[in-house]
Protein backbone atom coordinates (compact mmCIF):
# COMPACT_ATOMS: atom_id res chain seq x y z
CA UNK A 1 0.00 0.00 0.00
CA UNK A 2 2.87 2.31 0.90
CA UNK A 3 4.46 1.55 -2.47
CA UNK A 4 1.28 2.52 -4.28
CA UNK A 5 0.90 5.72 -2.25
CA UNK A 6 4.48 6.74 -3.01
CA UNK A 7 3.99 6.00 -6.70
CA UNK A 8 0.87 8.14 -6.81
CA UNK A 9 2.62 11.04 -5.05
CA UNK A 10 5.65 10.73 -7.35
CA UNK A 11 3.37 10.53 -10.40
CA UNK A 12 1.48 13.67 -9.39
CA UNK A 13 4.75 15.58 -8.89
CA UNK A 14 6.17 14.35 -12.23
CA UNK A 15 2.95 15.32 -14.02
CA UNK A 16 3.10 18.85 -12.61
CA UNK A 17 6.84 19.23 -13.34
CA UNK A 18 6.16 18.15 -16.93
CA UNK A 19 3.52 20.85 -17.38
CA UNK A 20 5.88 23.33 -15.73
CA UNK A 21 8.69 22.50 -18.16
CA UNK A 22 6.40 23.27 -21.10
CA UNK A 23 5.55 26.57 -19.46
CA UNK A 24 9.31 27.19 -19.02
CA UNK A 25 9.97 26.70 -22.73
CA UNK A 26 9.83 23.03 -23.76
CA UNK A 27 7.68 22.08 -26.79
CA UNK A 28 3.99 21.48 -26.02
CA UNK A 29 3.14 18.14 -24.37
CA UNK A 30 6.91 17.54 -24.14
CA UNK A 31 7.79 18.36 -20.55
CA UNK A 32 9.53 15.03 -20.73
CA UNK A 33 10.06 12.73 -23.68
CA UNK A 34 12.94 10.30 -23.35
CA UNK A 35 12.81 9.37 -27.04
CA UNK A 36 12.63 12.97 -28.30
CA UNK A 37 15.31 14.15 -25.87
CA UNK A 38 17.76 11.36 -26.74
CA UNK A 39 17.05 12.17 -30.41
CA UNK A 40 17.83 15.85 -29.72
CA UNK A 41 21.07 14.89 -27.95
CA UNK A 42 22.05 12.67 -30.92
CA UNK A 43 21.53 15.74 -33.09
CA UNK A 44 23.25 18.07 -30.63
CA UNK A 45 26.49 16.10 -30.91
CA UNK A 46 26.11 15.82 -34.68
CA UNK A 47 25.16 12.16 -35.03
CA UNK A 48 22.33 13.31 -37.30
CA UNK A 49 21.84 16.56 -39.21
CA UNK A 50 18.12 17.20 -38.84
CA UNK A 51 18.50 20.91 -38.05
CA UNK A 52 15.19 21.28 -36.16
CA UNK A 53 15.84 18.58 -33.53
CA UNK A 54 19.32 19.30 -32.16
CA UNK A 55 19.89 20.19 -28.51
CA UNK A 56 21.60 18.70 -25.48
CA UNK A 57 18.61 18.17 -23.19
CA UNK A 58 19.65 18.68 -19.56
CA UNK A 59 16.58 16.74 -18.41
CA UNK A 60 18.21 13.48 -19.57
CA UNK A 61 21.45 14.28 -17.74
CA UNK A 62 19.44 15.14 -14.63
CA UNK A 63 17.45 11.91 -14.77
CA UNK A 64 20.61 9.80 -14.89
CA UNK A 65 22.51 11.78 -12.25
CA UNK A 66 19.46 12.03 -9.96
CA UNK A 67 19.05 8.26 -10.02
CA UNK A 68 22.82 7.84 -9.60
CA UNK A 69 22.99 10.09 -6.53
CA UNK A 70 19.98 8.56 -4.80
CA UNK A 71 21.13 5.01 -5.51
CA UNK A 72 24.51 5.85 -3.95
CA UNK A 73 22.90 7.30 -0.83
CA UNK A 74 20.47 4.39 -0.51
CA UNK A 75 23.22 1.83 -1.17
CA UNK A 76 21.40 0.59 -4.26
CA UNK A 77 24.17 1.52 -6.68
CA UNK A 78 25.10 -1.90 -8.05
CA UNK A 79 27.16 -2.25 -11.22
CA UNK A 80 25.62 -5.15 -13.13
CA UNK A 81 25.65 -6.33 -16.70
CA UNK A 82 26.29 -9.07 -19.18
CA UNK A 83 22.71 -10.01 -20.00
CA UNK A 84 22.73 -10.16 -23.83
CA UNK A 85 24.25 -6.69 -24.35
CA UNK A 86 24.13 -6.65 -28.16
CA UNK A 87 20.51 -7.78 -28.22
CA UNK A 88 19.74 -5.00 -25.74
CA UNK A 89 21.45 -2.49 -28.04
CA UNK A 90 19.27 -3.72 -30.92
CA UNK A 91 16.14 -3.58 -28.73
CA UNK A 92 16.96 -0.01 -27.70
CA UNK A 93 17.41 0.89 -31.38
CA UNK A 94 14.06 -0.70 -32.24
CA UNK A 95 12.19 0.99 -29.37
CA UNK A 96 13.46 4.30 -30.76
CA UNK A 97 12.28 3.47 -34.30
CA UNK A 98 8.80 2.78 -32.91
CA UNK A 99 8.76 5.82 -30.64
CA UNK A 100 9.83 8.20 -33.41
CA UNK A 101 7.17 6.77 -35.72
CA UNK A 102 4.62 7.79 -33.06
CA UNK A 103 6.61 10.87 -31.92
CA UNK A 104 7.07 10.15 -28.26
CA UNK A 105 8.23 7.68 -25.65
CA UNK A 106 5.62 6.07 -23.37
CA UNK A 107 5.99 8.98 -20.93
CA UNK A 108 5.30 11.58 -23.61
CA UNK A 109 2.39 9.43 -24.80
CA UNK A 110 0.80 9.93 -21.37
CA UNK A 111 1.63 13.65 -21.47
CA UNK A 112 0.08 13.92 -24.96
CA UNK A 113 -3.12 12.27 -23.72
CA UNK A 114 -3.07 14.72 -20.80
CA UNK A 115 -2.93 17.53 -23.36
CA UNK A 116 -6.05 16.20 -25.09
CA UNK A 117 -4.18 14.62 -28.04
CA UNK A 118 -6.43 11.72 -29.05
CA UNK A 119 -3.79 10.36 -31.46
CA UNK A 120 -1.92 9.34 -28.32
CA UNK A 121 -4.94 7.29 -27.21
CA UNK A 122 -4.54 5.33 -30.45
CA UNK A 123 -0.84 5.03 -29.54
CA UNK A 124 -1.78 3.75 -26.07
CA UNK A 125 -3.94 1.00 -27.57
CA UNK A 126 -1.00 -0.05 -29.77
CA UNK A 127 1.37 0.20 -26.80
CA UNK A 128 -0.82 -2.11 -24.71
CA UNK A 129 -1.12 -4.53 -27.64
CA UNK A 130 2.67 -4.61 -28.02
CA UNK A 131 3.07 -5.24 -24.29
CA UNK A 132 0.52 -8.06 -24.45
CA UNK A 133 2.59 -9.77 -27.17
CA UNK A 134 5.72 -9.35 -25.04
CA UNK A 135 3.91 -10.74 -21.98
CA UNK A 136 2.95 -13.82 -24.02
CA UNK A 137 6.66 -14.52 -24.60
CA UNK A 138 7.51 -13.80 -20.93
CA UNK A 139 4.97 -16.42 -19.91
CA UNK A 140 6.60 -18.85 -22.33
CA UNK A 141 9.96 -18.33 -20.59
CA UNK A 142 11.55 -15.49 -22.59
CA UNK A 143 14.78 -14.32 -20.97
CA UNK A 144 17.83 -12.32 -22.00
CA UNK A 145 19.75 -14.40 -19.42
CA UNK A 146 21.30 -13.39 -16.16
CA UNK A 147 23.42 -10.40 -15.23
CA UNK A 148 26.68 -10.47 -13.29
CA UNK A 149 28.30 -8.14 -10.78
CA UNK A 150 30.82 -5.80 -12.36
CA UNK A 151 33.50 -3.45 -10.98
CA UNK A 152 32.40 -0.07 -9.61
CA UNK A 153 34.11 1.84 -12.41
CA UNK A 154 31.96 0.06 -15.03
CA UNK A 155 28.81 1.30 -13.29
CA UNK A 156 30.25 4.80 -12.92
CA UNK A 157 31.03 5.11 -16.64
CA UNK A 158 27.54 6.05 -17.81
CA UNK A 159 26.90 8.69 -15.10
CA UNK A 160 30.40 10.05 -15.86
CA UNK A 161 29.52 10.35 -19.55
CA UNK A 162 26.51 12.42 -18.52
CA UNK A 163 28.69 14.71 -16.39
CA UNK A 164 30.92 15.16 -19.45
CA UNK A 165 27.90 15.97 -21.60
CA UNK A 166 26.74 18.52 -19.03
CA UNK A 167 30.16 20.20 -19.00
CA UNK A 168 30.02 20.32 -22.79
CA UNK A 169 26.53 21.85 -22.68
CA UNK A 170 27.70 24.54 -20.24
CA UNK A 171 31.20 25.36 -21.48
CA UNK A 172 31.45 23.91 -24.98
CA UNK A 173 28.32 25.08 -26.75
CA UNK A 174 30.44 26.17 -29.73
CA UNK A 175 31.21 22.50 -30.38
CA UNK A 176 27.56 21.46 -30.31
CA UNK A 177 24.73 21.89 -32.81
CA UNK A 178 21.69 23.65 -31.37
CA UNK A 179 18.48 24.12 -33.39
CA UNK A 180 17.54 27.67 -34.28
CA UNK A 181 13.94 26.73 -35.12
CA UNK A 182 11.57 23.81 -34.54
CA UNK A 183 11.20 21.60 -31.44
CA UNK A 184 14.95 21.56 -30.73
CA UNK A 185 14.99 25.33 -30.33
CA UNK A 186 12.23 25.23 -27.71
CA UNK A 187 13.62 24.45 -24.33
CA UNK A 188 13.43 25.44 -20.69
CA UNK A 189 16.50 27.24 -19.28
CA UNK A 190 19.36 24.80 -18.62
CA UNK A 191 19.31 25.05 -14.81
CA UNK A 192 15.54 24.53 -14.58
CA UNK A 193 15.64 21.57 -16.96
CA UNK A 194 18.56 20.03 -15.08
CA UNK A 195 16.89 20.39 -11.67
CA UNK A 196 13.61 19.01 -13.04
CA UNK A 197 15.53 16.00 -14.36
CA UNK A 198 17.32 15.47 -11.04
CA UNK A 199 14.05 15.54 -9.07
CA UNK A 200 12.22 13.21 -11.47
CA UNK A 201 15.26 10.92 -11.66
CA UNK A 202 15.35 10.64 -7.87
CA UNK A 203 11.59 10.01 -7.64
CA UNK A 204 11.67 7.41 -10.43
CA UNK A 205 14.62 5.65 -8.77
CA UNK A 206 12.83 5.40 -5.42
CA UNK A 207 9.48 4.29 -6.81
CA UNK A 208 10.70 2.11 -9.76
CA UNK A 209 8.20 4.03 -11.89
CA UNK A 210 7.86 2.41 -15.32
CA UNK A 211 5.30 2.97 -18.04
CA UNK A 212 5.78 -0.49 -19.57
CA UNK A 213 6.04 -2.28 -16.24
CA UNK A 214 2.66 -0.88 -15.17
CA UNK A 215 0.69 -2.44 -18.01
CA UNK A 216 2.89 -5.56 -17.97
CA UNK A 217 2.28 -6.22 -14.25
CA UNK A 218 -1.44 -5.67 -14.71
CA UNK A 219 -1.53 -8.28 -17.51
CA UNK A 220 0.86 -10.74 -15.80
CA UNK A 221 -0.13 -10.52 -12.15
CA UNK A 222 -3.33 -8.41 -12.05
CA UNK A 223 -1.23 -5.93 -10.07
CA UNK A 224 -2.14 -2.23 -10.36
CA UNK A 225 0.72 -0.89 -8.23
CA UNK A 226 3.09 0.32 -10.96
CA UNK A 227 0.27 1.49 -13.21
CA UNK A 228 -0.97 3.82 -10.47
CA UNK A 229 2.11 6.04 -11.03
CA UNK A 230 1.33 6.26 -14.72
CA UNK A 231 -2.30 7.22 -13.97
CA UNK A 232 -1.20 9.86 -11.44
CA UNK A 233 1.02 11.51 -14.08
CA UNK A 234 -1.95 11.57 -16.46
CA UNK A 235 -4.28 13.16 -13.91
CA UNK A 236 -1.80 15.79 -12.67
CA UNK A 237 -0.68 16.77 -16.18
CA UNK A 238 -4.27 16.94 -17.47
CA UNK A 239 -5.37 19.17 -14.59
CA UNK A 240 -2.24 21.32 -14.98
CA UNK A 241 -2.88 21.68 -18.71
CA UNK A 242 -6.52 22.63 -18.16
CA UNK A 243 -5.56 25.30 -15.62
CA UNK A 244 -2.83 26.74 -17.85
CA UNK A 245 -4.82 26.51 -21.08
CA UNK A 246 -2.69 23.76 -22.63
CA UNK A 247 -5.58 21.31 -23.00
CA UNK A 248 -6.91 20.93 -26.53
CA UNK A 249 -9.09 17.85 -27.16
CA UNK A 250 -9.01 16.31 -30.64
CA UNK A 251 -6.98 14.60 -33.34
CA UNK A 252 -6.08 17.49 -35.63
CA UNK A 253 -3.43 20.18 -35.09
CA UNK A 254 -1.83 18.58 -32.04
CA UNK A 255 1.69 19.77 -31.19
CA UNK A 256 4.58 17.62 -32.50
CA UNK A 257 2.17 14.85 -33.54
CA UNK A 258 0.53 13.41 -36.66
CA UNK A 259 -2.89 11.88 -37.29
CA UNK A 260 -1.87 8.67 -39.07
CA UNK A 261 -3.73 6.22 -36.81
CA UNK A 262 -2.38 2.95 -38.17
CA UNK A 263 1.23 4.06 -37.79
CA UNK A 264 0.65 5.65 -34.39
CA UNK A 265 -0.71 2.26 -33.33
CA UNK A 266 2.11 0.23 -34.90
CA UNK A 267 4.82 2.64 -33.71
CA UNK A 268 3.79 2.33 -30.07
CA UNK A 269 3.16 -1.42 -30.46
CA UNK A 270 6.81 -1.69 -31.52
CA UNK A 271 7.95 0.46 -28.60
CA UNK A 272 5.81 -1.53 -26.13
CA UNK A 273 6.87 -4.96 -27.38
CA UNK A 274 10.55 -3.96 -27.48
CA UNK A 275 10.41 -2.38 -24.01
CA UNK A 276 8.86 -5.47 -22.43
CA UNK A 277 11.72 -7.54 -23.83
CA UNK A 278 14.15 -4.99 -22.36
CA UNK A 279 12.34 -5.16 -19.00
CA UNK A 280 11.33 -1.50 -18.86
CA UNK A 281 10.42 1.67 -20.74
CA UNK A 282 13.04 4.20 -21.94
CA UNK A 283 12.67 6.22 -18.70
CA UNK A 284 13.32 3.12 -16.61
CA UNK A 285 16.37 2.25 -18.73
CA UNK A 286 17.85 5.69 -17.98
CA UNK A 287 17.21 5.27 -14.25
CA UNK A 288 18.72 1.77 -14.17
CA UNK A 289 21.73 3.03 -16.13
CA UNK A 290 22.15 5.65 -13.40
CA UNK A 291 22.09 2.86 -10.79
CA UNK A 292 25.07 1.24 -12.50
CA UNK A 293 23.24 -1.19 -14.78
CA UNK A 294 25.42 -1.62 -17.87
CA UNK A 295 22.74 -3.51 -19.78
CA UNK A 296 20.42 -0.53 -19.51
CA UNK A 297 23.24 1.85 -20.45
CA UNK A 298 23.79 -0.21 -23.60
CA UNK A 299 20.05 -0.05 -24.35
CA UNK A 300 20.19 3.76 -24.03
CA UNK A 301 23.18 3.90 -26.39
CA UNK A 302 21.14 1.77 -28.80
CA UNK A 303 18.32 4.33 -28.55
CA UNK A 304 20.70 7.21 -29.32
CA UNK A 305 22.16 5.44 -32.36
CA UNK A 306 18.65 4.40 -33.37
CA UNK A 307 17.53 8.03 -33.20
CA UNK A 308 20.44 9.09 -35.41
CA UNK A 309 19.52 6.42 -37.98
CA UNK A 310 15.87 7.51 -37.84
CA UNK A 311 16.82 11.00 -38.99
CA UNK A 312 19.68 10.06 -41.31
CA UNK A 313 17.46 7.58 -43.17
CA UNK A 314 14.20 9.51 -43.04
CA UNK A 315 12.42 7.03 -40.76
CA UNK A 316 11.13 9.49 -38.15
CA UNK A 317 7.69 11.04 -38.48
CA UNK A 318 7.05 14.75 -38.24
CA UNK A 319 4.04 16.96 -37.70
CA UNK A 320 3.14 16.42 -41.35
CA UNK A 321 2.93 12.64 -41.01
CA UNK A 322 4.87 9.40 -41.23
CA UNK A 323 7.25 8.42 -44.03
CA UNK A 324 7.37 5.39 -46.36
CA UNK A 325 10.89 4.61 -45.11
CA UNK A 326 9.54 4.74 -41.57
CA UNK A 327 6.77 2.25 -42.43
CA UNK A 328 9.33 -0.21 -43.79
CA UNK A 329 11.53 0.26 -40.72
CA UNK A 330 8.67 -0.36 -38.28
CA UNK A 331 7.59 -3.54 -40.09
CA UNK A 332 11.21 -4.78 -40.14
CA UNK A 333 11.56 -3.84 -36.47
CA UNK A 334 8.48 -5.92 -35.58
CA UNK A 335 9.90 -8.89 -37.49
CA UNK A 336 13.23 -8.57 -35.65
CA UNK A 337 11.38 -8.36 -32.30
CA UNK A 338 9.53 -11.59 -33.04
CA UNK A 339 12.83 -13.28 -34.02
CA UNK A 340 14.52 -12.09 -30.80
CA UNK A 341 11.51 -13.13 -28.71
CA UNK A 342 11.18 -16.57 -30.29
CA UNK A 343 14.88 -17.44 -30.27
CA UNK A 344 15.36 -16.42 -26.64
CA UNK A 345 12.23 -18.28 -25.57
CA UNK A 346 13.01 -21.53 -27.40
CA UNK A 347 16.52 -21.56 -25.96
CA UNK A 348 15.18 -21.19 -22.45
CA UNK A 349 12.96 -24.23 -22.91
CA UNK A 350 15.87 -26.19 -24.40
CA UNK A 351 18.21 -25.26 -21.55
CA UNK A 352 15.64 -26.37 -19.03
CA UNK A 353 15.40 -29.73 -20.79
CA UNK A 354 19.18 -30.13 -20.88
CA UNK A 355 19.60 -29.33 -17.19
CA UNK A 356 16.77 -31.63 -16.13
CA UNK A 357 18.16 -34.52 -18.19
CA UNK A 358 21.48 -34.00 -16.45
CA UNK A 359 19.63 -34.30 -13.18
CA UNK A 360 20.57 -30.81 -12.04
CA UNK B 1 10.93 -26.64 0.77
CA UNK B 2 11.38 -25.45 -2.79
CA UNK B 3 14.16 -23.00 -3.56
CA UNK B 4 13.98 -20.48 -6.39
CA UNK B 5 17.33 -19.08 -7.53
CA UNK B 6 16.55 -15.82 -9.34
CA UNK B 7 19.95 -14.21 -8.79
CA UNK B 8 21.05 -12.19 -11.78
CA UNK B 9 17.51 -12.04 -13.13
CA UNK B 10 15.90 -8.68 -13.68
CA UNK B 11 12.21 -8.01 -13.29
CA UNK B 12 9.75 -9.41 -14.03
CA UNK B 13 11.65 -12.71 -14.25
CA UNK B 14 12.09 -13.30 -10.48
CA UNK B 15 8.34 -12.82 -9.99
CA UNK B 16 7.51 -15.15 -12.88
CA UNK B 17 9.89 -17.80 -11.50
CA UNK B 18 8.28 -17.44 -8.08
CA UNK B 19 4.82 -17.64 -9.60
CA UNK B 20 5.73 -20.87 -11.37
CA UNK B 21 7.17 -22.39 -8.19
CA UNK B 22 4.16 -21.38 -6.10
CA UNK B 23 1.95 -23.44 -8.40
CA UNK B 24 3.14 -26.56 -6.52
CA UNK B 25 1.17 -25.29 -3.52
CA UNK B 26 3.72 -25.81 -0.73
CA UNK B 27 3.68 -23.84 2.51
CA UNK B 28 7.30 -22.66 2.51
CA UNK B 29 9.58 -21.40 -0.24
CA UNK B 30 12.95 -19.73 -0.38
CA UNK B 31 13.65 -17.19 -3.13
CA UNK B 32 17.16 -15.87 -3.84
CA UNK B 33 17.48 -12.52 -5.62
CA UNK B 34 20.23 -9.92 -5.93
CA UNK B 35 18.52 -6.59 -6.42
CA UNK B 36 16.11 -4.55 -4.36
CA UNK B 37 13.53 -4.14 -7.10
CA UNK B 38 13.22 -7.92 -7.24
CA UNK B 39 12.89 -8.06 -3.43
CA UNK B 40 10.01 -5.57 -3.56
CA UNK B 41 8.27 -7.20 -6.50
CA UNK B 42 8.53 -10.79 -5.23
CA UNK B 43 7.42 -9.67 -1.76
CA UNK B 44 4.39 -7.88 -3.18
CA UNK B 45 3.44 -10.87 -5.31
CA UNK B 46 3.89 -13.41 -2.49
CA UNK B 47 1.81 -11.31 -0.10
CA UNK B 48 -0.98 -11.16 -2.68
CA UNK B 49 -0.84 -14.97 -2.76
CA UNK B 50 -1.30 -15.10 1.02
CA UNK B 51 2.29 -15.74 2.10
CA UNK B 52 4.19 -13.89 4.79
CA UNK B 53 7.64 -12.81 3.68
CA UNK B 54 10.84 -12.25 5.64
CA UNK B 55 13.98 -10.96 4.00
CA UNK B 56 17.59 -11.56 5.04
CA UNK B 57 20.38 -9.68 3.33
CA UNK B 58 23.98 -10.76 2.89
CA UNK B 59 26.61 -9.30 0.54
CA UNK B 60 24.44 -7.97 -2.29
CA UNK B 61 22.16 -11.01 -2.06
CA UNK B 62 18.74 -11.35 -0.55
CA UNK B 63 16.99 -14.46 0.71
CA UNK B 64 13.22 -14.24 0.89
CA UNK B 65 11.48 -16.80 3.10
CA UNK B 66 7.87 -17.31 2.08
CA UNK B 67 5.57 -19.04 4.56
CA UNK B 68 1.85 -19.64 4.56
Amino acid sequence: MKEKRNLIIAGLIIGLISVGLVKAGNPANMGFCIACFLRDIAGGVGLHRAAIVQYVRPEIIGLVLGAFAVSLVKKEFMPRGGSSPVLRFVLGFIVMVGALMFLGCPLRMVLRIAGGDLNAVVGLVGFAAGIAVGVFFLNQGFSLKRTYSLPKVEGMAFPALNVGLLLLAVFGTGLLLFSESGPGSQHAPLAIALIAGLVVGALAQRTRLCMVGGIRDLLLFKDWTLLSGFLAILVAAAVGNMLLGGFNLGFANQPVAHTDGLWNFLGMATAGFGSVLLGGCPLRQLILAGEGNSDSAVAVLGMIVGAAFCHNFGLASSGTGSTANGHIAVVLALVVLVVIAVTNTAKAAQNAKVSSSQGK
Amino acid sequence: MTKVDARGRSCPEPVLMTKKALASGENTYEVLVDNRTAVENVTRFAKHQGYTVSVTESEEEFTLSLTK
